[in-house]
């Protein structure tokens, strides 16, 4: 997993001081170098970060670098295949080595669908630059012209007059260490050139998958490990007022560390842990919370400054008040999603264990290796250096393990025992003291021409985020902000978050909108969309849905409890359209009958992951848009079990078709969050359609009625 | 356990799934919530899959308990672990022991499960990258190689 140990992590060292040979023997050496992050956007502020390197060894197998992870979105699968397009080497031959801190170039983290865009870019690039020194090498072995030299499936051969001779790529290496750094005018394959990528391919990892052979942080236990355990607050906001570790330091084998904030034991089995952790006498003062039942008065009476992580929107353009005082229709509304949970299949899980004094490595499920060795360096005081983060196989994140302090809770235990230290959470402490998507307000304020032109829209989110706020409409008049909130709940990252409110918001208007124009909802759309790529994409789906526009005005119908719907989206430069059918029931039991998902984020790269990752990204929306919901008071979670709280089963998936719009001509983007951020209001508005209900707030029906 | 008989001496009441774990090694089988709703800890009882959380290890004492580990013979997948491996019915791949002990279990009771069935049997099993539309072309394609037999060669 780790293999030897270098003195220097490579991210700390300029990409020609690396020990690369030591560390993988001789060959050939291509890399790009980490980037500056710019004034604004992600990393600001920050250390170069992104680039990536690529080993190819005398064995002819390529080995190839990156910072960020996969915790299951199919990026290993996805980027693999790039390097093997550019070195025009099977698949087979490449292995990739994702997150680890010692080898891997600094990166922030695997959020905000930065692994097409950043990483996937750099691999190419470093691929790029190993053939083309491959071709020069090549040339110079074989004498001929590098025009003459042509790369296929790990052998150089020449073409053209004279007899055909050829190496392979080990042969090529062999002896040599060799580091090219690609340059500005390293050029990766065009999309259109691909081989390998954007064609058909297996998922990497099967065999281990399906024979329970693959190891998670969860399932390490190296000899010696001890059982952690943390004393986390019964409610948020308790403090701490004494803590006796006495009782539970009594107990044979017991290990019981106070530091700093925090406090946790270790036991060489999980009961002993238990029954220690039982043991600790603490003392906490509760802090006034309030429940959901007062949550939105609450949250507009709360505004706080931006944190870091939240980026915020101001975006102004026109006149709004005064196009929404003369604007001959006007409509208003706010519209809600609840604080949901990630409930990712692995639970938290860390592994912490001193190879020597003062050198910690630590395995972790998780999402942000270098900002976890970043805090453990500076909790522990020691260099980053002297730690190792590494990311096994993670049971998923969506954007729920961005956290590093059980890893310095487990270091810390791990010191104090003098032996390895494994924290696993049971779900229920994973419900309640992991952290959230946000809960979001959101007021909306449109006026309209008397033929349905809309010319004014102000947009004021709370606590949602910035992403997706901006508008892929053509209005003239423009005011659209979001304030932060002091959250009573812990907040941060969630596949698609602010996208998912702030779309929920737009398209359910504008379908309310089109409603009130009787207008048809796609025609409506098309007529305002500023974006061909987005109507493209709106098109699409429209015809795979058969759709037809709604008969008569909408809202004056008399509803018949079957209904269409549909909605668009556009974020992180991928384009979705979702159409969704319903059936509310006598009863008013509301069925999901159809969906209809398109999508476009520039060339493809591994199509059957893109559409699992479309078809996954729906069923996880569909949780959030109808049931998810997380239940509080007091600052307490109430439904913290699964038994409780609701995600979707077998039974709640419907007929899924995709609809994937290929661009070879556009560079390849993300696709694991904006395909979920149009079907909570394309369910929305089939309800609309089915009843002439209009429902602003989600989860739309907690108790799978429609009221 | 998987064809070979193991001492251990224990509480009646630990539950199957942390002798597995914890005792054996066999880590294969999925700790996901503790409470039987996610199914990640499913191994067969006797040809049958129940959820190891919520079985105490006294339940199994004598009986044949056959886990994730215990399908393949050597590298020679059984057809329901080929199945998903065919159909890259897999992501984060947490939930998918769970999800093959639960389609074998199924095949043998019932080799040509139609789809209703085949959602009844799983809608057990998480998955939260919510890769239910692979796993049920996988299910399907099991079906479809299945000679009908179950896990202990006996034809239904």
């Amino acid at each position: 997993m780790t293999g030897a140990t270098p003195t220097v992590p490579f991210d700390r060292l300029s990409p020609t001081e690396r020990p690369y040979f030591d560390r993988l023997g001789g060959g050939l050496v291509a890399v790009v170098a980490p980037q500056a992050p710019g004034p604004s956007g992600w990393g600001r502020g920050g250390p170069p970060h992104g680039g990536a390197w690529v080993h190819l060894g005398e064995d002819g197998k390529a080995r190839a670098f990156t910072g960020k992870a996969d915790v299951g979105q199919g990026t290993r699968t996805a980027l693999a295949l790039l390097v093997a397009e550019e070195l025009r080497l099977p698949l087979a031959a490449v292995e990739l080595t994702m997150g680890d801190t010692d080898v891997c170039p600094w990166d922030m983290g695997t959020f905000g669908s930065r692994s097409m865009p950043d990483a996937a870019q750099h691999l190419r690039r470093a691929g790029a630059a190993a053939r083309a020194a491959l071709v020069d090498l090549a040339a110079h072995a074989l004498g001929i012209v590098p025009d003459r030299v042509e790369l296929a499936d790990g052998t150089a051969r020449s073409r053209g007059p004279g007899p055909a001779r050829s190496m392979t790529y080990g042969d090529l290496v062999k002896g040599i260490r060799r580091v090219e750094v690609a340059s500005p005018s390293t050029e990766p394959l065009p999309p259109a050139e691909w081989q390998r990528a954007g064609h058909p391919s297996p998922s990497l990892g099967g065999f281990e998958i399906v024979t329970g052979a693959r190891k998670y942080t969860s399932d390490l236990h190296p000899p010696g490990m001890l059982y952690g355990k943390v004393l986390f607050p019964p409610s948020y906001g308790a403090k701490l007022v004494r803590v006796d570790l006495a009782r539970a330091r009594a107990m044979g084998g017991v290990t019981a560390v106070h530091e700093g904030e925090f406090v946790g034991v270790a036991a060489p089995n999980m009961f002993l842990a238990r029954a220690a952790l039982g043991s600790v006498d603490a003392v906490w003062e509760p802090s006034p919370q309030p429940s959901d039942k007062n949550i939105v008065p609450y949250l507009r009476a709360h505004p706080a400054e931006g944190e870091d992580f939240w980026d915020v929107v101001h975006h102004e353009t026109g006149d709004v008040a005064a196009a929404l005082a003369s604007a001959p229709v006007s409509l208003a509304a706010t519209y809600t999603t609840a604080y949901i949970a990630h409930v990712p299949m692995e639970t938290h899980a860390v592994l912490a264990a001193w190879d020597a004094p003062g050198r910690l490595t630590v395995w972790m499920g998780g999402q942000t290796p270098f900002r976890a060795r970043d805090a453990l360096s500076d909790a522990l005081g020691l260099p980053p250096s002297n730690v190792h983060v590494v990311i096994p196989p993670t049971g998923s994140g969506f954007g729920g393990k961005h956290a590093s302090e059980l890893a310095v809770g487990a270091a810390l235990l791990a010191k104090a025992a003098g032996q390895p230290v494994r924290i696993t959470l049971s779900r229920e402490e994973e419900f309640a003291h992991a952290y959230f998507r946000p809960m979001a307000v959101i007021d909306l304020r449109s006026g309209a021409e008397k033929d349905g032109t809309i010319t004014a829209w102000q947009f004021q989110d709370w606590n949602a985020g910035a992403a997706a706020a901006r508008i892929p409409y053509r209005v003239a008049n423009q005011k659209i902000g979001n304030q932060p909130v002091a959250s009573p709940l812990p907040q941060g990252s969630y596949r698609a978050l602010a996208a998912t409110a702030n779309n929920f918001a737009r398209e359910s208007h504008i379908d309310e909108l089109a409603a009130r124009f009787g207008a048809d909802p796609v025609d409506y759309r098309l007529r305002h969309l500023a974006d061909e790529r987005l109507a493209a994409v709106l098109r699409a789906v429209a015809e795979r849905a058969g759709w037809k526009a709604p008969r008569g005005r909408a809202g004056r119908r008399k509803p018949t409890g079957e209904g269409r719907g549909i909605a668009v989206g556009l974020e992180k430069e991928g384009r979705v359209a979702t159409f969704a059918e319903v059936r509310v029931r006598d009863d008013r039991r509301l069925e999901v009958a159809r969906i209809v998902t398109g999508f476009e984020c520039g060339a493809i790269v591994h199509p059957a992951n893109l559409k699992s990752q479309i078809e996954g990204g729906t069923i996880m929306a569909l949780g959030g848009a109808l049931f998810e919901s997380i239940r509080f008071e007091e600052g307490r979670i109430l439904n913290p079990r699964l038994s409780q709280y609701r995600v979707p089963r077998f039974r709640d998936v419907p007929p899924i078709e995709v609809v994937l719009l290929d661009r070879p001509d556009l560079p390849s983007q993300g696709g694991g969050e904006t395909p979920l951020i149009a079907v909570a209001p394309a369910i929305a508005n089939a309800i609309f359609d089915a009843t002439g209900r209009r429902l602003r707030s989600l989860p739309l029906v907690p108790d799978g009625t429609v009221p | 356990m998987n064809g070979t008989a193991h001492a251990v001496s224990l509480d009646r009441d630990r539950s199957l799934l942390y002798v597995l774990r914890e005792e054996l090694g066999l880590t294969g089988t999925k700790y996901g919530c503790g409470e039987g709703e996610c199914g990640a800890c499913k191994v067969l009882l006797d040809g049958v899959a129940v959820r190891a959380c919520k079985t105490p290890i006294g339940e199994a004492v004598g009986h044949s308990v056959t886990t994730i580990e215990g399908l393949a013979t050597g590298d020679r997948l059984h057809p329901v672990q080929q199945a998903f491996v065919d159909a890259s019915a897999f992501q984060c791949g947490f939930c998918i022991p769970g999800m093959i002990i639960a389609t074998v279990s199924l095949l043998a009771q019932n080799p040509r499960p139609d789809e209703a069935e085949i959602r009844a049997a799983l809608d057990g099993n998480l998955c939260r990258c919510c890769g239910y539309v692979r796993i049920l072309e996988a299910v399907r394609m099991a079906s479809a190689l299945s000679p009908g037999r179950g896990p202990r060669g006996a034809t239904r």
